[in-house]
């Protein structure tokens, strides 16, 4: 089974290596795609110099949803059965990718979000307007989709074969989380959730912060209330 | 009367300019300055408003149709709803744009890395 990890990397010159060694470290036998998304420092250099990771540098910067985009095109030319995104911000846990893979593995799911809600597992801190923010997701998405999800943006996610080919195709641009899980949820796919932990940043920024994350509220939710109203993308 | 003779030469303007920015709308197009598809907008207005100021009546009969008072008002709508149209309509074409971009963006990455750009280094004791 050809697995995948595809890892979008914007200016994380700092994060990024240890990021691959802790895949690398996890299970030898996921290759590693860093997405190299257009950044104005070393990301790319560093990534590079890690000697087990393959590097693709986008000309410029199209934003995560863009940066992971490209990973599923990679993984669908290069036939991969299964792909899952680890960000390149050193937030997610290499001890965790068996638990989010194991659903897709075993056929059990066609998509498996590792969230951060579905138990209490409470080592999530988070400013309160960011939980607030994500509180609306979960209600909105789930009853759009008739499934409760309760992390929509989280970013730790695996894929099997026929999701990655939809998503090669149609993935949203900017803030892509909680409409990825509506289109994948109204398009007929399985979506189950995992518990996982995840960390702060190891260093760095995030790219959601202050007016910004205004903006990222209304605009994500516009295009979940445009996606109900898309016909389907996909007939089943 | 001053009055009068103010009317026919604000319609001689009219017809005049309108004329001329229909006639730059097709110079452009021949020097292939301007695409035709985003032409056809600006070319459909220019003909509205040469109609507009040829036929002066024609903008009392719109007016009183609609229900505005004052005819000259009625222009105003026209211009604002000929501007909206031609904008979303840009909007569209920039979404357009945007979706083949990024397309680009990731096969350039892609390919840029086929050619040797990414490290190539593979697990020897995998495929399996």
């Amino acid at each position: 089974m050809k697995i995948l990890a595809i890892v979008p990397a914007f200016n994380e010159e700092e994060n990024i290596e240890g990021v691959i060694e802790a895949i690398r470290g996890s299970n030898p036998l996921i290759d590693i795609l860093v997405v190299n998304d257009g950044s104005d420092d070393r990301t790319g250099e560093v990534a590079r110099s890690s000697e087990v990771a393959r590097v693709v540098t986008l000309p410029c910067n199209l934003g995560i949803g863009g940066a992971v985009q490209t990973g599923f095109r990679f993984a669908k030319q290069e036939n991969y059965d299964l792909a899952f995104q680890f960000d390149g911000d050193g937030q997610h846990l290499a001890s965790e990718i068996e638990k989010i893979l194991a659903p897709v593995r075993d056929n059990r799911a066609d998509i498996v979000i590792g969230s951060r809600f579905c138990e209490n597992n409470g080592g999530y801190r988070s400013t309160l307007f960011r939980r607030l923010g994500i509180k609306v997701f979960e209600i909105v998405n789930s009853f759009l989709i008739g499934q409760r999800v309760t992390d929509n943006t989280s970013g730790f996610r695996a894929y099997n074969r026929k999701a990655i080919e939809f998503l090669a195709r149609n993935y949203p641009m900017d803030y892509p989380e909680p409409e990825a899980v509506l289109i994948l949820g109204k398009n007929g796919f399985r979506i189950v959730e995992v518990s996982v932990h995840m960390g702060g940043r190891a260093g760095g920024r995030s790219s959601i912060s202050g007016i910004g994350s205004l903006y990222y509220m209304i605009k994500v939710l516009l295009a979940l209330i445009v996606c109900c109203i898309r016909p389907k993308e996909i007939e089943d | 009367m001053a009055e009068g003779i103010n009317i026919h030469i604000i319609q001689y303007v009219a017809i005049t300019g309108s004329i001329i920015f229909i006639a730059s709308v097709l110079f452009l197009i021949s020097r292939r300055k301007l695409k035709e598809e985003f032409s056809l907008l600006w070319l459909f207005f220019g003909l509205v408003f040469l109609f507009l100021s040829v036929w002066r009546k024609s903008l009392d009969i719109i007016a009183s149709f609609l229900g505005i008072a004052y005819p000259p008002a009625a222009i105003l709508l026209i211009l604002i709803i000929a501007i909206i149209s031609i904008l979303i309509h840009f909007s569209i074409a920039m979404s357009g744009l945007t979706e083949r971009v990024k397309t680009l963006v990731q096969e350039v990455g892609l390919l840029k890395m086929e050619k040797g750009g990414g490290n190539q280094r593979r697990n020897p004791d995998k495929d399996s």
